[in-house]
């Protein structure tokens, strides 16, 4: 599939890049939906022969495919959530100089890159590549709540309520960027919903 | 001078006043007749006498209220103040170096005994003699940094330096111009002043990461940062935002002058000796139109400001809706004089108001 | 921002200091222990900080920095440990034969441009000869707050590595000896892999060893960012020449046995500084016009930077040729 260009934005934005194998003593890929298509498009048999990859379809099925690239090991999981206690398992026992590889949404690189950096390694050196549905994870500042798979801008925030407008400003923290009440100063005018990159 | 505390709320009916000597020692953020960013540092070493600048850490009339507003924050959101494991060390660092300053600063007010790791600590104001281990978080109610900061005023971020940049890594920040420390905290330098506009464009933010970078121990720097504010609200929070914002739709030309206030942060920059990260005190003082308009400098100056800066930044600021009704009420305080150059009021040598 | 702003200083803020104790360690390095002149205590310092010392050599002022090697939680007294070279510009040598026990010097407040990292789940520390200082502190810092660290410590023979016995002493299992004369090396490759994620590791010893270090850690996969190095970079000695200063409106010749830097401050322009040894970016001087060849010596300018030769480190970088004029 095509990749989406993302406009250009403010300096907390997440910029994505493309995935390139690096020299490492382990090689971890998280990915989901066309994620997959990443992977594939950088995979070689030595990287493979070291690789542990951790994928989620949702609804884009392409686990035939990754398992045919022959990775030392493979899990796919129904969810972020369902993955997440393994993520930090695998992460925990990893050694330095492993390589870490995150394809696909937003949401699910976030939640990866945030889990990676816990376990120790530099945002700077785990490589991203988007691929699939440009939707994205929300906070909530108002209740923290997280409303995940934000396509519209403003949106109905999934805990509390309010009425809330989609910000670029990001926390690789939360893997999330923050969303805001958008009629604090005049109740009750909420401007019609549109596609956040329309 | 001993001072005489206020017993005033900040929230509510809003009883918050400055007193004349308050008014006449308000740290007024221009410097010219217009304004536009700059780092504009310069060194933390005192400053006139019973200026805001004259101590490491001011503390004014309003100390004890403010303390007693930061603890309704803290009670209602404790997400307020936060520190990331690695910054522990850095709170005591900024302990040691309240308690010292403020010691040393007011002996009337406040007392530090030290017999190596045993410290006691008097807070007269507050009410407070506590001792304590120096460095065992055990000994003290909350954390090092939660201690302290609950007993001073301003908000308190603590800047790891790793990586060549600065990550704001623990903070106290309960009295701050809309932005969210449980949100930014762990960002560095850039992203948690992502939001800011036109700034990266002029490259002002590289220059103050090198400037603040390079703050060395045993020299602290100071900056002045401003805002607009409707209501002497200190808790400008945006996890409250949806709560406070609509008070920005209830200026009238007739309450403007009373409910309308200048928002300036005073902000300082030490190097902490044990962790070797940045304390960047950001210190909050608040003061109405109609208390500036009592300096004829300040009035003709906040006139020209106003009038005169970029759509970028009055909205930034969040006050662009309310500027028409700012603009009547201060034009009627210029009347067209030249201004002296500085912040200070100048009340002996500017003439007063000529209409 | 202030009506009365106050002019900024060079370098950083000074404490008056006594030798206290000028303490042989090894052959060739010598510790000086300093006490406050006015008996207050010292400010407290963090692991892998250093002080430039100040030394009047007759009428030539030198500034060297040095790490603090003491313990950061005694702060009665500050002290540094020097190796003399005989080769270098003097400062080393003046230091041994010249300074005594007893005598008043000025040292600046502390600055570390080599600090460990807090985010850090454990720190290996790999030292060359007397690169051994930084990691003196930074040891007892960790002692402190109860950090987990190793120390790989490489020196000519067991005579020679200063304080080698008295940290095997404290620390039998943390401190690795490699002596050169039993043909002992750092088993680098094997002490890099296999260590769990967050571990950051930090060099300080002769440039060939810092870059062995990095390069070696980034063949494995080490990230840039937990390789941390410390490189000594004295000024060297060059052939001399002249340089015009257009803000100050001065010529000044630099001599074969000092830095830019120094010559400017001979010449009594005030220059902003803090490392001395090309690390810190506070000396960053804008060219104004130049005919000849850069000898350019510093970490700070990027590589593009020092082609373009529009800046340069007046600390450690040197000029041939013709003509050289500063913005200064």
């Amino acid at each position: 599939m095509t990749k989406f260009n993302f406009p250009p934005s403010i300096t907390s934005r997440p910029v994505w890049g493309e995935l390139q194998a690096r020299a490492g003593s382990g090689h971890v890929f998280i990915a989901d939906a066309h994620g997959a298509g990443a992977i594939m498009d950088m995979a070689t048999p030595d990287l493979m022969a070291k690789a542990h990859i951790i994928y989620i379809p949702k609804g884009h099925d392409m686990s035939a495919e990754l398992k045919a690239l022959g990775p030392a090991q493979y899990y796919e999981g129904p969810s972020y959530a369902a993955a997440s206690s393994r993520i930090a398992h695998v992460l925990g026992q990893a050694k330095m100089g492993v390589q870490v590889y995150l394809a696909g949404t937003e949401s699910v690189m976030g939640q990866a890159m945030h889990a990676a950096v816990q376990a120790g390694i530099p945002s700077g050196s785990i490589q991203t590549e988007h691929r699939g549905s440009t939707a994205r994870r929300m906070q909530c500042v108002h209740c923290k709540g997280f409303t995940e798979d934000v396509e519209t801008d403003p949106f109905v925030c999934s805990h509390c309520g309010l009425n809330l407008f989609v910000r670029d400003h990001y926390s690789r923290r939360l893997a999330a960027y923050q969303a805001v009440c958008i009629d604090a100063e005049d109740p009750g005018n909420v401007p019609e919903s549109k596609g956040i990159y329309e | 001078m001993t001072i005489q505390f206020n017993d005033e709320t900040f929230r509510d009916d809003y009883s918050f006043r400055n007193s004349d000597w308050a008014i006449k020692r308000f740290p007024f953020p221009f410097h010219e007749d217009s304004y536009m960013y700059s780092m504009n540092a310069e060194q933390h070493r005192g400053g006139p006498a019973g200026s805001v600048f004259e101590k490491r850490f001011d503390v004014d009339e309003h100390y004890i209220s403010e303390m007693r507003d930061r603890a309704i924050v803290l009670d209602q959101d404790p997400l307020r103040c936060q520190s990331l494991p690695h910054m522990t060390l850095a709170g005591w660092d900024l302990l040691e170096l309240i308690m010292v300053s403020k010691s040393e600063d007011y002996p009337d007010l406040f007392e530090l005994y030290r017999d190596g790791a045993q410290w006691r600590w008097v807070n007269k104001p507050l009410g407070i003699d506590d001792t304590f281990t120096f460095m065992d978080e055990t000994t003290l109610p909350y954390g090092p940094l939660e201690y302290i900061t609950r007993q001073s005023q301003g908000d308190f971020a603590l800047l790891d330096q790793r990586e060549n940049n600065l990550w704001m890594d623990a903070g106290m920040i309960t009295t701050q111009a809309d932005w969210s420390l449980d949100f930014d905290i762990g960002m560095n330098f850039f992203e948690w002043h992502a939001p800011v506009p036109l700034a990266h464009e002029m490259g002002i933010f590289k220059r103050a990461l090198k400037f603040l970078m390079n703050i060395q121990q045993g020299a602290p720097g100071r900056r002045l940062n401003w805002t607009m504010t409707v209501n002497p609200l200190l808790d400008t929070s945006p996890e409250n935002y949806h709560k406070w914002g609509i008070q920005k739709t209830s200026l009238t030309p007739e309450n403007i002058g009373a409910k309308q206030h200048v928002r300036v942060e005073l902000q300082t920059f030490y190097r902490l000796p044990r962790s070797n990260a940045l304390a960047f005190p950001i210190r909050c003082y608040l003061c109405s139109f109609q208390d500036l308009m009592t300096v004829p400098k300040w009035g003709r100056r906040l006139h020209r400001v106003v009038r005169d800066l970029p759509v970028e930044l009055a909205t930034y600021k969040g006050f662009i809706d309310n500027r028409p009704m700012m603009l009547d009420y201060l034009s009627q305080f210029d009347d067209g004089l030249p201004t002296s150059f500085g912040v200070f009021p100048d009340l002996d040598s500017e003439p007063p108001l000529q209409k | 921002m202030s009506a009365a702003p106050q002019k900024t200083k060079s370098g950083s803020e000074t404490l008056n200091v006594v030798v206290s104790a000028k303490v042989p360690v090894t052959d060739l390095v010598t510790r000086f222990e300093f006490t406050r002149t006015d008996g207050a205590p010292f400010p407290p310092f963090s692991g892998g900080a250093h002080t430039v010392v100040t030394m009047q050599d007759g009428d030539r002022t030198r500034m060297n920095a040095y790490s603090l090697m003491s313990d950061p939680a005694d702060l009665g007294i500050y002290a540094i440990s020097v190796r003399r070279d005989d080769t270098g510009r003097g400062g080393s040598k003046f230091m041994h034969e010249h300074v005594a026990a007893g005598d008043e010097i000025t040292i600046t407040y502390p600055v570390n441009l080599f600090s460990l990292d807090l985010t850090a789940k454990k720190h290996i520390f790999f030292a060359g000869g007397i690169g051994i200082t930084p990691f003196m502190s930074m040891i007892g810092q960790l002692d402190q707050i109860g950090g987990n660290w190793e120390l790989h410590y490489s020196a000519r023979s067991a005579a020679l590595g200063a304080y080698a016995d008295v940290l095997r002493e404290k620390y039998p299992h943390k401190v690795h000896l490699y002596c050169d004369d039993a043909d002992q090396h750092i088993p680098l490759e094997a002490i890099l892999s296999g260590q769990p994620l967050g571990t950051h590791t930090y060099v300080c010893g002769p440039e060939g060893m810092i870059s062995w270090v990095h390069s070696t850690a980034a063949s494995l996969g080490w990230p840039e960012a937990h390789v941390h190095s410390e490189a000594f970079l004295a000024p060297e000695p060059g052939q001399p020449f002249e340089v015009r200063l257009c803000k100050s409106d001065k010529t000044i010749t630099v001599g074969e046995n000092e830095s830019l830097l120094e010559a400017i401050e001979r010449a009594g322009v005030d220059a902003p500084f803090l490392c001395r040894g090309g690390s810190c970016g506070m000396c960053e001087t804008d060219v104004v016009t130049a005919d000849g060849t850069f000898l350019h010596r510093d970490y700070w300018l990027e590589q593009e930077e020092q082609a373009a030769g529009k800046k340069i480190m007046p600390c450690v970088s040197r000029f041939l040729g013709g003509v050289l004029e500063l913005d200064r």
